[in-house]
């Protein structure tokens, strides 16, 4: 009796012993391949950053036939479409959650849901498609003309809406970019303004908050956490977003004032240039390309980590 | 009128330091509630008085806690529910159309089963309730919610830290924050929803205590599972069952004396 006991005893400690190196085994992965994508990425960008020196990261001629590689109209294109999404995403995402979760009659609460998780599945080579042969014509022929007569005169921000609408550009790529990130984050927040207890928002609605004050003092606040994730995932696809973007953003390395003139991005450079970078250097430096926005997505990251940090400590939460 | 019999008041007062009788805060007649087609209160009558504190008991899911959510109207942010009759608060029947839900609840406050502390400090937490109804002073703020938090009996364990969020408290000092919360903006009444069912029993000996305290300023309405917390606590009893008011009188009669078996059953532990 006793030894069937400890029969069994023995092959649950070996069961936990091998489920303990499963799991172990799941976690190393992730950083194993984490840890090689760094090193293939710093042995690959190498050579074009020994030959440019940190003038690959602030000069932006990009010749492929002089082998002379300035980064920074990818980096700067990157960082404005990215921005330009998320002008536009944030606020229609929050407030289509917020219209979901406190204002929707149940009735359109499925339709509406749905619908966005129908966007969220569109393949980013549609979104392209989309983006140029039927935004790109719309944008040109009313959006764009209609911005530079109006705020194009007005001083400080009349620099962004200069030059003639060609349509396609950083614009262009913000709004598409916006339209991609918008199911994310939409879906993203609308789980996370569920996640109010009901007791927390009927306490609200209780001490006579109208639903203004109940969503924007409480709900959001308790949910900043989720929401910061879900922008930063929406950021985090808007900084990599590369077919969509190609189609759109015209795909010249030039550096702009105006918000309507073509440019690039990181992931749209790559996308065009690699199956044609021959040359070593040429190479290296789209490699270089893919270690910067890899360094940018951690930056935003980590932004993200030490907002919620500064948040903390201003609650008196520590 | 129907259930006379049940609500007539009681003309003894069992305490002996309020002898005269109370003004009516509250006032229900023939309300009947569905949540869609279930009829969860059926034709109850009550007054509830100033100054006094009155118990519902029953069993899980008689409607006791539905009658307090009448009071200010809070059922009405779920759909297909809805409440019949009139429930007469300063005058007015509430349950009217165009009765503006925000002056209500600026009447009747609410402290729910579970402590609900808003994601912010400790300070703000009372202060916002009382920016929802009046722009003071910062000072005058600051002597609001030391006063607020003084009358819950939580000031001197809360002062230093006023700053911090007030979900850093414990369990018992949060639900004493949501009672300062509510007592902050000076409502007539104060409903209480099963106010200590997720506290320890020392920290919810604190809450009865404190319920005791409030019960010299307001109208205190206050539904509870623990027969020794109404028998302690309260000046009235309303006993449910099955969405009806079975019985209705002065706590002391009803724990000593019941008229209904149902009630006597229940009190004594034999049922619910």
């Amino acid at each position: 009796m006793a030894s069937e006991m400890t029969g069994i005893l023995r092959l649950y400690r070996r069961q936990d012993a091998v489920f303990r190196a499963v799991t172990f085994l799941s976690a190393a992965i992730v950083v194993v391949v984490l840890a090689g994508m760094i090193v293939f990425l710093v042995h690959g960008a190498l050579p074009a950053l020994a030959a440019m020196g940190p003038s690959f990261f602030w000069t932006s001629d990009w010749d492929t036939v002089e082998d002379v590689y300035g980064a920074l109209a990818p980096i700067t294109g990157t960082l404005i479409t990215a921005t330009i999404a998320m002008v536009i995403g944030i606020p229609v995402s929050f407030g289509i959650a917020m219209f979901l979760t406190e204002i929707c009659p149940v009735f359109l609460r499925r339709p509406i849901g749905t619908a966005i998780e129908l966007l969220a599945g569109i393949p980013s080579v549609v979104f392209g498609i989309w983006g140029l042969f039927y935004l790109t014509p719309v944008l040109q022929e009313y959006v764009q003309p209609a911005l530079i007569d109006t705020l194009g005169p007005l001083p400080i921000i009349g620099a962004l809406f200069q030059g003639p609408p060609f349509g396609i550009g950083i614009l262009d790529g913000g709004i598409v970019l916006a339209i991609m990130v918008l199911p994310y984050i939409t879906s993203i927040t609308r789980d996370v303004f569920m996640t109010v207890p009901p007791l927390l928002r009927e306490s609200a609605y209780g001490m006579g908050c109208t639903t203004t004050e109940v969503v924007t003092k409480i709900v959001i606040p308790y949910c900043r956490v989720g929401l910061i994730g879900g922008v930063m995932l929406g950021l985090g696809r808007a900084l990599g977003e590369t077919m969509a973007v190609t189609f759109v953003i015209g795909n010249t390395y030039q550096i702009s004032a105006s918000l309507l003139a073509p440019g690039t991005t990181i992931s749209a450079a790559i996308a065009n240039e690699f199956n044609e970078a021959f040359e070593e250097q040429h190479l290296s430096a789209l490699i270089a390309l893919g270690l910067v926005l890899f360094l940018i997505t951690f930056a935003v990251l980590a932004l993200a980590k030490w907002m919620l940090l500064a948040i903390d400590k201003r609650e008196g939460r520590r | 009128m129907a259930g006379e019999t049940l609500t007539a008041r009681p003309r003894v007062h069992t305490k002996p330091a309020d002898t005269e009788s109370a003004e009516v805060k509250v006032s229900v007649r023939d309300l009947h509630f569905y949540y869609d087609k279930f009829q969860a209160l059926k034709n109850v009558n009550l007054d509830l008085e100033d100054r006094r504190v009155t118990a519902f008991v029953g069993p899980s899911g008689c409607g006791k806690s539905t009658l307090l959510r009448v009071f200010n109207r809070i059922y009405g942010l779920y759909p297909r529910q809805r409440a019949e009759g009139s429930v007469m608060i300063g005058g007015r029947n509430i349950l009217d159309r165009d009765q503006d839900l925000n002056a209500l609840r600026a009447m009747v406050g609410m402290v729910f089963q579970k402590p609900t502390p808003f994601p912010m400090t400790i300070y703000e937490n009372i202060a916002f309730g009382i920016r929802l109804y009046q722009s003071l002073p910062k000072s005058e703020l600051d002597d609001r919610v030391e006063h607020a938090l003084k009358r819950a009996a939580l000031w001197v364990e809360v002062k230093d830290k006023l700053r911090q969020s007030g979900l850093s408290l414990s369990g018992g000092q949060q639900q004493r924050l949501c009672i300062a919360r509510t007592i902050a903006t000076e409502p007539a009444v104060v409903l209480l929803d099963e106010p200590a069912s997720a506290l320890d029993p020392i920290s919810t000996a604190k809450v009865e205590e404190l319920i005791s305290e409030l019960r010299s300023d307001y109208c205190i309405a206050i539904v509870t599972h623990n027969m020794q917390q109404a028998a302690r606590s309260s000046d009235y009893t309303a006993f449910m069952y099955l969405g009806e008011l079975v019985e209705f009188g002065a706590t002391e009669k009803i724990f000593t004396n019941p008229r209904d078996k149902r009630t006597a059953d229940y009190i004594t532990g034999r049922f619910g």
